[in-house]
C-alpha cells in the first residue's frame, strides 16, 4: 500500500505558541482514519497544513509525495471547520460553481444526496439551519472523486439520524484507493467506520493504532480509551 | 437482521459471530451467495476493511468460499456448518456451566433445573 499523507518532524508555531510539534506520521491509501484529540490539540492545524492554508515552521508535509499546492488540491477534498461559501447563493448555484472548479466533482452525486436528506437545491444557504448548512457542505466535499478527503469536524452540528446517513455516505463514496481523515471528538459515533486512529495532544502524536487492536489489547472502545488518556 | 456491535470487543470478531449466526439460522443458507463486502459493510455501518477481515477469517474456517470471479458464497458442505454450529454450542454451554459453578451449583442441580425448565417450556 502506498502512502498518501506523510509528515516528518512537522512543526507549526504561532508567535510563541507551538500548535504542532515534531509530528511524524504516515497515512496509507484506502483507509478511514480518525484524527482524535481534545480541543486545541492541533487537529485543525495539521489539516490546514495539509491543505497549504498554513505553512510549516519546520519539517515537511507531503500529499502523495508532493508539497501542498495546485497539484495536491486537485486530489484533496477538504471540509473546513468553518463555512467559506457565500450564504446568498442557492445550493444549485454552489453545485455549478464546484462543477466549474473541480474536474472530479460529480453533480449527480450531490443531487442524489441532497434528495436523500430532503434538502431543496433552490434554497439559499442563509435560510438554512446550522445543521443543514453542514450537511450541504459535506455533500459538496463527498461529491468529488478525490484521493484524500480531509474532514474537519464533519458531524458536530447535525442530528444523530443525519449523522448515521452521513457516515453511510462516507462509507459508500470513498473508493479503495481513497483515504478519509476525519477529525472529531464525537468518537463513539464514528469508531465503527474507522480503520485506525491517531491520538494527538498538545501538538504531538501520542498514539497510533487500529481500532480493533485497541479493543483487543485494552478491552475497551476507542471512545473509552480516549476518555482515559485525556481525563481532565 | 440488525447488526449489534458492542464497544468492548474487536469489531471484526463480533462481525464473525453475527455472520455465523446468520449462517446457522438459515438466513444465509448453504450455497447461497453473499452480498459484496461494500454492501455488507454499509449495512452493518462498519469499515469495509473490517468486514473484509471478518470474511477472510470465515473463509479460513471454510464456512465461506471465495470464487475468483463471482464474489463469495456460503459453503455447500453442510457438515462444516454443523461442526461450527456444535462448536459454538459447546462454547456457550461451557460459559454457562462456569457461571453456574461460580454461583455454587453442583452439576446434578444444574441438570435438574434445566430439565424442569424444559418441561415448563413444553407446557
Amino acid at each position: 500500500m502506498s502512502v498518501i499523507l506523510e509528515c516528518t518532524e512537522l512543526t507549526k508555531k504561532f508567535a510563541s505558541k507551538i500548535a504542532v510539534s515534531g509530528v511524524n506520521l504516515k497515512v496509507e491509501r484506502g483507509q478511514i482514519v480518525g484524527l482524535l484529540g481534545p480541543n486545541g490539540s492541533g487537529k485543525s492545524t495539521i489539516i490546514k497544513l495539509a491543505n497549504g492554508l498554513l505553512t510549516p515552521t519546520r519539517g515537511n508535509i507531503l500529499i502523495g509525495g508532493r508539497k501542498p499546492g495546485i497539484e495536491t488540491k486537485k486530489i484533496v477534498s477538504y471540509l473546513p471547520e468553518k463555512t467559506y461559501l457565500n450564504d446568498w447563493m442557492r445550493v444549485h448555484q454552489i453545485i455549478e460553481l464546484f462543477s466549474d472548479f473541480y474536474d472530479n466533482f460529480k453533480p449527480e452525486k450531490a443531487y442524489d444526496m441532497l434528495k436523500r436528506l430532503n434538502i431543496n437545491a433552490n434554497d439559499r444557504l442563509k435560510t438554512m439551519s446550522k445543521g443543514t448548512k453542514e450537511k450541504v457542505q459535506l455533500i459538496l466535499v463527498m461529491s468529488r472523486e478525490a484521493e484524500l478527503y480531509l474532514l474537519d469536524e464533519p458531524i458536530g452540528g447535525v442530528d444523530p439520524a443525519a449523522r448515521d446517513y452521513i457516515l453511510a455516505t462516507i462509507l459508500s463514496n470513498y473508493n479503495e484507493n481513497a483515504t478519509v481523515i476525519i477529525s472529531t471528538h464525537l468518537i463513539s459515533d464514528i469508531e465503527k467506520i474507522l480503520d485506525s486512529v491517531i491520538f494527538i495532544n498538545q501538538g504531538q502524536v501520542v498514539l497510533t493504532s487500529t481500532v480493533d487492536d485497541i479493543r483487543d489489547e485494552k478491552g475497551k472502545s476507542v471512545d473509552g480509551l480516549f476518555r482515559e488518556v485525556f481525563k481532565c | 437482521m440488525p447488526w449489534e456491535l458492542k464497544s468492548d470487543r474487536p469489531i471484526y470478531t463480533q462481525l464473525i459471530d453475527q455472520i455465523k449466526l446468520m449462517i446457522f439460522s438459515g438466513a444465509y443458507p448453504p450455497g447461497s451467495r453473499l452480498p459484496s463486502v461494500r454492501d455488507m459493510a454499509k449495512e452493518a455501518a462498519v469499515n469495509p476493511n473490517t468486514m473484509q477481515r471478518a470474511l477472510a477469517k470465515l473463509e479460513e474456517d471454510s464456512l465461506i468460499i471465495t470464487h475468483r470471479t463471482s464474489g463469495r458464497s456460503i459453503t455447500e458442505d453442510t457438515r462444516m456448518v454443523e461442526l461450527a454450529k456444535n462448536k459454538l454450542a459447546q462454547e456457550q454451554i461451557s460459559e454457562f456451566l462456569e457461571k453456574m459453578q461460580l454461583m455454587g451449583f453442583e452439576q446434578k442441580e444444574i441438570l435438574t433445573i434445566i430439565n424442569n425448565m424444559v418441561k415448563e417450556m413444553k407446557k
